[in-house]
């Protein structure tokens, strides 16, 4: 991985409208969702125990939603770089399960030139492997 | 099953004791390996991945539910800067709202808590905002 990947692109390259590279994962597993478990501090059995999420009416375990905001936050990162990123808000719409597999998209909403060089407004989403949208938000980063 | 009873809203405004959460390496370098953040940063454990604040878990008192029937709505996170190793980030969560709302799984308690985390000489560093509803 090589980053930050928007440093490099011009004015003209991040306009209003401007697609964003993709930013595939791997898919989720329910090793993952132990590991992720342990590494959050966020132990709700629906995201690691079959039997739990079964008692409440989900078929198998679902991954964390901030599982996927993670992601979110890894897209960033590599777009921008660790220190670029004033904000991220996203909504979870849609379940998550091992199994599935998330790419992390965006498009540029806005641009905006400060004094501390370039601040972008991005539209970002992970979609699953049927393009389904399941944490979509917003992210303002600023590069220089 | 007995269904608990509606979240007051009396509870506005309460808000946990302040905690000091300090930024460990090792714990950055796990984070970053569960989420395979491929950030080099992240994974030499030096800055904070940008949700990395989720691990600031603190309890407001009177505030309780059943953790299986909590979906997690909405999350924001601001930033001044990141996060990195060896911070000591003075925390505090509170009550920002709670209301009800039909939904499409009937009737809803959203219950919105505020995240503000500052430096040792009182500066922010973040600010976050989640979105809990409970069904």
């Amino acid at each position: 991985m090589i980053g930050p990947v928007l440093a490099v692109r011009s004015d003209q390259e991040l306009e209003g409208g401007s697609v964003l590279p993709d930013l595939r994962k791997a898919p989720i597993t329910k090793l993952q969702l132990v590991k992720y478990a342990g590494a959050s501090g966020d132990y709700n059995l629906i995201h690691t125990d079959d039997e739990t999420a079964h008692s409440v009416g989900l078929e198998g375990v679902i991954a964390h939603g901030m599982l996927s905001m993670a992601f979110l936050g890894e897209y960033l990162c590599w777009l921008a770089g660790p220190e670029s990123i004033r904000r991220l808000s996203v909504r979870f719409v849609e379940m998550v399960r091992p199994g599935d597999t998330l790419t992390c998209r965006g498009r540029v909403k806005e641009q905006t030139a400060g004094n501390a060089g370039r601040q972008l407004l991005l539209e970002v989403w992970a979609e699953n492997q049927r393009a389904e949208r399941v944490t979509v938000g917003e992210a303002e980063v600023q590069i220089a | 099953m007995d269904q608990p009873p509606a979240l007051s809203r009396d509870l506005i405004g309460r808000e946990s004791e302040e905690v000091l959460f300090e930024v460990e390496r090792g714990a950055i370098r796990k984070f970053a390996e569960a989420v395979q953040d491929q950030t080099p940063e992240c994974l030499r454990g030096e800055v904070a991945p940008p949700t990395f604040p989720t691990m600031f878990r603190m309890t407001i008192p009177g505030l309780t539910f059943d953790l299986a029937r909590v979906l997690h709505g909405a999350q924001e996170y601001r930033y001044e800067r990141p996060l990195r190793a060896g911070d000591r980030v003075r925390c505090r969560l509170r009550v920002a709202d709670i209301y009800q709302r039909q939904g499409r799984l009937g009737e809803m308690t959203f219950l919105i808590l505020a995240l503000e985390g500052r430096d040792e000489s009182g500066s922010a560093v973040f600010t976050g905002s989640t979105t809990a509803i409970l069904r």
